[in-house]
This record gives C-alpha cells, structure tokens and sequence, in this order.
C-alpha cells in the first residue's frame, strides 16, 4: 500500500509527512507528529475529546480523513499558551476548576476556543450550546461554563 | 486496514469511480464514513472524494432552494435565507459536527439519525443523484424507499420548494439530552394552508422506522380542515398508523409509539 504524501500547518509550523490510506487526523497528529493534546475518546463523533480547529473552525480530528486537511491550518491545544504564559481560557480553567481527570480538557479548551474567537462575549446559553458535543464525565459542566464565561470576561478586561 | 483514497476534481468522475466498485463509499463531511472506517468496517475498500465546487453550491434564488450534497449544516444556520432549516440543521450533533455533517450524508444516516432528511421528507425534496447510467431527480421518498441500494450512486444535490410562511413549516425533535443528544422521535410537517383548511398536508417521522416515513393517516386526517382541536386531535390518534419503530437506548419501540402522538399534537398546537 502506498502511503500519502501530506503538508499542512500544525500550530503555525509546517509539516510534512506520509499518511497510509485512510488515516484520521487524530491519529496523524498523534502518531506521526508527536502532539498528544487531542484524545482518542470513542471514534465516532460522539464525545469531542478530539476536538481540534481547521482554518479556524471547530472539527472532530478522529472523523476527519488526514488527507483532506493538505494545504490547511491546523490548531491544537498544543499550540494554545503563548511561550510559558497560559492563555486565559487555560488559566480560567484551572481558577475554576474546571478539569478533573482531564481527559475532556483539550477538546472543551477547543470548543471553548472556536466560540471565544468568533463571539467575545457569549452569553451562557451560547457556552452550552458550543460544548454540547464534548462530554464529561467528571464536573458536570457547570465549572467548565463557568470558566469559558470567566475567560470570555478577562478577555474583554485585557482587550 | 489501509483504504485506497481516489480524489477527484469532477463529481462526474467520483461518481464513475463509485459505481464501478462495490466496496468503494464517498467520503462526504466523514461523520458517516470515518466512523465506520474507525470501526473496522471491512466491507470498504475504497474511498472516494471530490473536491466540485458543484457539491458545495447553495441556491436560494427562487422559491425553490437547492442544496449541493457537500453543503454542511453550519453553512446551512449562516444562510439567512434558508431559516425555515435552522431548526432541523441545529438539532444536530454539537458545533464540531455540524461542520462536518453534509446535507447528502445525512439521506444515509441510519436511525437514529438523519434528522435533517425527516424535514427534507416532508418538504417534498427532490434527491439528485449521479450513478453508472447519468444523472436523474428522484422524489425523497423514492430515494429512501431505495436506500441500501444507492451506495454505488452519488448525490449531488437536493432541493425543496420554500414554505409558503414559517408558520406552514414545523419541526421538533425529542432528545433525552439538550442541547444536542440522539433522536427519541423526530417529527416535521409542512402544513399548506389554501383559504383556511390544510391542503397537501405532508408530516415526515424519524426514529419510528428503519428509515425516515411518512405519517400518511395523519395526513389523511388533517386533509382539507381547518387546523383545529378535532383535527389536530384525529392526526394524533393516527400518528402511529404504519410505525415500525425500534427498541435502541434512546428508547423503547413502546415509548416511540406512546409519545409520536403527543408530540405531533404539540407540533399542530403550535406549543413549545
């Protein structure tokens, strides 16, 4: 079987690599590229721990075919914090404890990322609508809300 | 195991392409595909993708819209003109998926998904799909009576005739889980109105058998009378006539037929 030569920007470095036929992005960027921050969760679509964003728009990095993605943008919880700062929706997590095992986090820092960089100031309707397709099974949600409304607020303050 | 990928630049050849090998799938927003793939699926060998800019065309321009197959739903929430799919198109998957999800992959969806086809269903839409011998229009119905048959084939597009008022289009999907959890029952209606009694009225049920169906004996019962309480009261009564739902987690096939009636009744009402 030959393998699929591929290029793409992860995080705002390109990469190059070979993918065999019908590979997912998770496992690309897990496997192949080393980024462990997106999760294998169920492999189906169904709980968004893989959640990551291309060209800007949220997707499910498990569902999605490696190579449609050449020439793309890719970002992952990876390349969230700036150097050794945090950003704030990272450090509102931890303020409000908003992870517990963690599993969950990446892909609820990726969904929180898509609706904080397209609606600043969402209201708390809106968080729960742009999490719904990440589950946890450890806070019961209200931490992760209360977070991403957190981060939303101390984005406007330093804006 | 490793799946051959074929991406083509025409529609008209992924579509050769597809009918030419039986263990061959398009790959659409890959909600459908991938999963299966992920799965272990196989029975599919193949994949094929193409990259037309025809698959992704939206066209509102006269009273009937057409919808390329690759237009996803997020794209479908950012139309304004298309409001009257809005609520079919947010009723599925969370952000991530509806990013993903294509108008086309979600007529193959089975149950209990393929929530936006039930209110295709009761639009009336029309399916394009290109197979080995062209390219023909075929109604929903149709095509979905057809289904497991037209894997080798590849839909273009579908379009529907724009409801006449907001009013005459109605649709409620009942999930365990808000804002986004797996379809009980799924239920549309399109109600035209002609000097006040329905006519041609249409009501498409989801989750209450193998594929998306029609409630023809609600229908019946709503036909040529005004939308009162007897007639809203005689399509609940016959919500269940030809249901063959399923037994899943979401629910029992006894709880599907319980409640179909209640909440037609609701959808009639006009009640939240």
């Amino acid at each position: 079987m030959t393998k699929t030569p591929l290029q793409f920007r992860h995080n705002g470095r390109d990469v190059a690599l070979f993918v065999d036929g019908g590979v997912n992005l998770l496992v690309a960027l897990r496997e192949l590229i080393g980024d462990m921050t997106p999760k294998f969760g169920c492999g189906q679509g169904g709980c968004g721990a893989c959640s990551v964003l291309i060209d800007g728009e949220l997707h499910l990095s498990c569902l999605t075919l490696a190579e449609t993605v050449n020439g793309r943008s890719i970002e992952t919880l990876d390349g969230m914090k700036d150097g050794p700062n945090l950003h704030p929706l990272q450090r509102a997590f931890m303020e409000q404890f908003a992870a517990q095992c963690g599993y969950c986090t990446p892909g609820m820092l990726m969904a929180a990322k898509a609706l904080l960089d397209r609606n600043p100031s969402p209201t708390r309707a809106d968080v729960i609508e742009a999490i719904s397709g990440n589950i946890c099974r450890c806070t019961g949600y209200e931490p992760i809300i209360n977070a991403v409304l957190a981060a939303a607020t101390s984005g406007r303050a330093r804006a | 195991m490793p799946v051959t990928v074929k991406t083509f630049a025409s529609f008209g050849e992924a579509a050769s392409a597809l009918s030419s090998d039986r263990s061959a799938r398009y790959l659409g927003g890959g909600t459908l595909v991938m999963r299966a793939l992920n799965e272990g699926d196989v029975s599919i060998s193949t994949v094929v993708r193409a990259t037309d800019s025809a698959l992704t065309r939206i066209d509102v321009a006269s009273s009937r819209v057409t919808l390329g197959a690759g237009v996803t739903f997020a794209r479908i929430l950012a139309e304004r003109d298309l409001a009257f799919l809005h609520a079919p198109a947010r009723s599925i998957g969370g952000p991530a998926v509806r990013n993903m999800g294509t108008v086309g992959g979600n007529l193959f969806a089975p149950s209990p998904y393929g929530d936006f086809t039930v209110a295709l269903l009761a639009l009336d839409a029309t399916v394009s799909v290109q197979g080995g011998l062209g390219a023909r229009d075929m109604p929903i119905e149709e095509f979905l009576q057809s289904r497991e048959r037209q894997s080798g084939a590849l839909v273009l597009a579908v379009s529907c005739q724009r409801p006449a008022s907001a009013d005459a289009f109605r649709y409620r999907k009942i999930a365990r889980i808000k804002p986004k959890g797996g379809s009980v029952i799924t239920i549309a209606a399109h109600l035209p109105v002609s000097g006040g009694r329905v006519s041609g009225a249409r009501i498409a049920l989801g989750s209450m058998a193998a594929t998306q169906i029609r409630a023809r004996a609600a229908e019946r019962a709503l036909e040529g009378r005004a939308l009162d309480d007897a007639a809203i009261s005689a399509a609940a009564a016959a919500a269940t006539e030809g249901v063959s739902p399923a037994d899943n987690a979401l629910g029992s096939a006894w709880y599907r037929r319980e409640i179909v009636g209640v909440h037609l009744r609701r959808l009639l009402s006009g009640l939240e």
